[in-house]
Formats: structure tokens, sequence, C-alpha cells
């Protein structure tokens, strides 16, 4: 795998991290919850290798 | 608390649903295998990764099929899924390998030549994940592909593709669209290797006659043609107006323009002794303004959208209720390519190519796609590949 690629996968996971961080401190807006999960998706499919 | 927690759990598991539900399709598309059962006169197959090692181990790497003759002679290459969306060119590929016996000369077939696009999808696009093709002994399943590499072979896109040599500023789409890579270099991205092997079977085997498959929209003017360049123009023109002539159906020519680069038809003849051609297919499934992107659509290429278009006379091909099967679209790519070896040998004896049991388009017509296909359970296993 090409370095530039490893490169993006660690940006990929960085922004999981940070998008799951989120979702556990909000309390209260539910919009903001679901948002974090759909933005997730495409992340989470790319580090497993799916899509 | 307790009700934060209640719906944070709740959504997570429908989340988690969704990613699993949808993940696994799109799993199980991107590791199908398709059976190939390599005929009577497949003489080896052989890894793309031989001609170019940093293929070796890369989803990129695919079989490349060797059909040998008794009797020396030319030599031909078909690729097709160049983009594997248009299947059309792998379906008349496969019909090759499958029944083709060379008498004179040798072929080498590619029939997956973007192998990562053919395990990518459009999910956008709402395409189907596979398609099936109807044959004696039950359906065979294909993997539907996508016009692009997958980002999981080769990420991430540049803003700008810079074609390699020739520095023309290309769309950043087409850094991963294996009709934009010619002539490739062993060192650049995924699909310049890929086109790079390509290259390097040309000159390597000193193959004659190249030609490469495709179908198009309707709606776009390079359809239902034979692309070449200025150095094969004659034999193109020659064999398009005998498939008209004798088998009753259009493909005229087009010219290779000469300021687009990385296209199949324009750098395989500049950096390489071989005449290159394209065959253009109309595939109406490709159309922006049709119904859904179903597998019926993509078999039959029957739309109600597009047939109001025709009577506008929006359209590049003729079109009305009969759509453009599939049948039709993989019998022009057999006639075409029987005929421009038909043609080539004429002009240039010395390197004839003569291949039997390949149908012609009123056969492939009549008789379904499926027909010759063969049974890959009563095969011996070594004369099946796993594409």
């Amino acid at each position: 795998m090409p370095l530039i690629m490893i490169f993006y996968y660690a940006i990929s996971i960085f922004l999981v991290a940070m998008l799951l961080w989120n979702f556990v401190r909000e309390k209260k807006n539910t919009e903001d919850m679901i948002l974090y999960l759909l933005v997730l998706i495409p992340l989470i499919l790319r580090i497993l290798r799916v899509k | 608390m307790t009700r934060t927690w209640l719906t944070k759990g709740t959504l997570l598991a429908l989340f988690l649903a969704m990613l699993v539900s949808g993940g696994l399709q799109l799993f199980r598309h991107r590791h199908f295998d398709i059976p190939v059962v390599a005929g009577p006169g497949v003489t080896k197959v052989v890894p793309l990764s031989d001609y170019c090692r940093g293929l070796k181990g890369t989803v990129a790497d695919t079989p490349v099929f060797f059909m040998e003759g008794k009797e020396a002679g030319g030599k031909l290459v078909i690729m097709a899924n160049t983009h594997a969306n248009e299947p059309e060119g792998l379906l008349a590929a496969l019909i090759i390998i499958e029944n083709g016996i060379v008498e004179k000369g040798t072929l080498i077939i590619i029939p997956e030549f973007n192998h990562s696009a053919s395990r990518n999808t459009k999910a956008g696009d709402g395409y189907p994940l596979y398609f099936k093709i109807p044959t004696e002994w039950g359906q065979k399943k294909f993997r539907m592909g996508n016009r692009d590499a997958s980002p999981l072979d080769q990420w991430p896109d540049p803003d700008v593709y810079i074609h390699y040599p020739e520095r023309q500023l290309l769309s950043f789409i087409d850094v991963r669209n294996s009709n934009r890579t010619w002539p490739g270099r062993p060192n650049g991205p995924l699909m310049e290797k890929v086109t790079f092997a390509a290259m390097e079977i040309m000159r390597q085997e000193k193959v004659d006659i190249a030609i490469d498959t495709h179908g198009a929209e309707t709606m776009f003017p390079v359809t239902n043609c034979i692309v070449a360049p200025e150095k094969s123009q004659r034999i193109a023109t020659l064999a398009s107006l005998t498939v008209k002539a004798k088998e009753g159906f259009d493909s005229h020519v087009e010219p290779s323009p000469t300021g687009f680069r990385g296209l199949s038809h324009r750098e395989m003849g500049d950096y390489s002794d071989t005449l290159p051609f394209l065959l253009e297919a109309p595939i109406p499934f490709l159309d922006q303004p049709t119904g859904p992107k179903t597998e019926k659509l993509l078999l039959d290429g029957k739309d109600p959208f597009l047939l109001s278009l025709a009577a506008k006379k929006k359209l590049f091909v003729p079109y009305d209720e009969s759509g453009w099967p599939m049948e039709k679209r993989v019998g022009q790519h057999c006639s075409v390519i029987l005929q421009i070896m038909h043609q080539y040998s004429k002009k240039f004896p010395e390197r004839a190519i003569a291949v039997q049991n390949v149908p012609r388009y009123a056969e492939v017509v009549k008789n379904g796609v499926g027909h010759y296909f063969h049974d890959p359970k009563n095969a011996e296993k070594d004369r099946v590949n796993l594409d």
C-alpha cells in the first residue's frame, strides 16, 4: 500500500474517533447524534476495506 | 441520563444494522468470483503482473488467456471490461475464450482488464450488484462493475490528473479510469501500471492488432462504432463496410482524436507498432435520462424515456420498442472482432490470424449469449479459472 494511502487511512481513523467521541459527548440533541452516525458509515466502510 | 443512553443505544443498534446489512452485500460483491471455463483453444493463462511486477499481489492483477494456433501468424490482443460497467465486451471475450479454436496466429485475451473496477460498484446510481445470463444449464452470474477502479485499491484521487507522459490535464476521476492512463508507467498509480503491463504485452509479444471493447450511451455521439487512429483506419473502414453489407448492422468508423491523451486507441498506436481499435456498442443502461438502473434494463436495453427521446431524434442510434438487447451488443463485438482479424489477414497474409468456432452477430442474436457458456461444474477443474 502506498504511503499516501496509509496516511489517508490514518486520517479516516482519526475522524472516526472524533465522531464517536462527539456522539458519546452529545447529551440532548438527537439530530446531531443521528448525523454523527450517518457520517461514520462511509468512513467505517472504507477503514474495513468494504467500499 | 438513562433516557439519553436509551436513545443512543437504539440509534447505535439501527446504525449497526444498516452498516452490516449494506456492508455485507458490498463485501460479498467485491469477493465474488466468476468461473471462466478455458475452452479447447486456450493454451496458457498467465497473470498480467508477469508484464509489470508492480501489479503482483494487487487487486488489479488479472488473468491473461493465450490462445496459440498450431501455425505461426499474427497476434491479436482483446481487452474487455476496461470500463467494467460495459459488460458486452466481457461477454464477447468469454465467448471467444470458451469456444474459439485458433488455427493460425495467437489471440491474447484479457477479459477483466480493469479488475479493480469489476469489483467496484456505483451505489449512488443504484447499480445492480450482479447480472445473470440464462444458459442451457442454469444462470451464469456476473459481477456488475463500475467505470473506474475502486478507491480501495487506488486512493486518494488527485485534484487534477496529470497524464503521463503528455502532461495533459484530465479530470481527477480519470486517474482511476484505465482508458485514460495509457500508455502508463511501471511506477505510476495502479491504473498506469495496468496499462503499462498491456503495453509491455504489445511490445514483448510483438502484437499486430489490439482491440479494446466498450459500450457507450445512445445519446453519446461516439457510439455504435469502431474508433481508430490514422494507421488503423483502412482496416476499420473495410471491417465497418463488410459487417454492414454482409451482416446487416451498422458500426461506423470514428477517428481517434490526436489532442485527447490517455485513450487506448490513441496511445497504443503511438507507443507501439500495434494497430489499435476501440469498439463501442450502444448500451442504454448508461444513458442518464432512463428509468431505474435495473438488471433488466442492462440486459434488454428497453427504456420508455429513451423511446420518447428517439421519437424526438435525440439519440445517435436507431431505437424502438425492441430496445438494444445484450445479444445484439455482444454479437456486434464478436462479428467486428472477426472482421478486423479477416481484413488484417487479407492485407498481411504472412501475419494472418485465423479463428474458428466463434459465433457471429446473427448466431448470438438467435441463440442468446448464454448458449455459448459452458457449465463450470462439468469442466475439468484445471480448466476453470476464477476471475
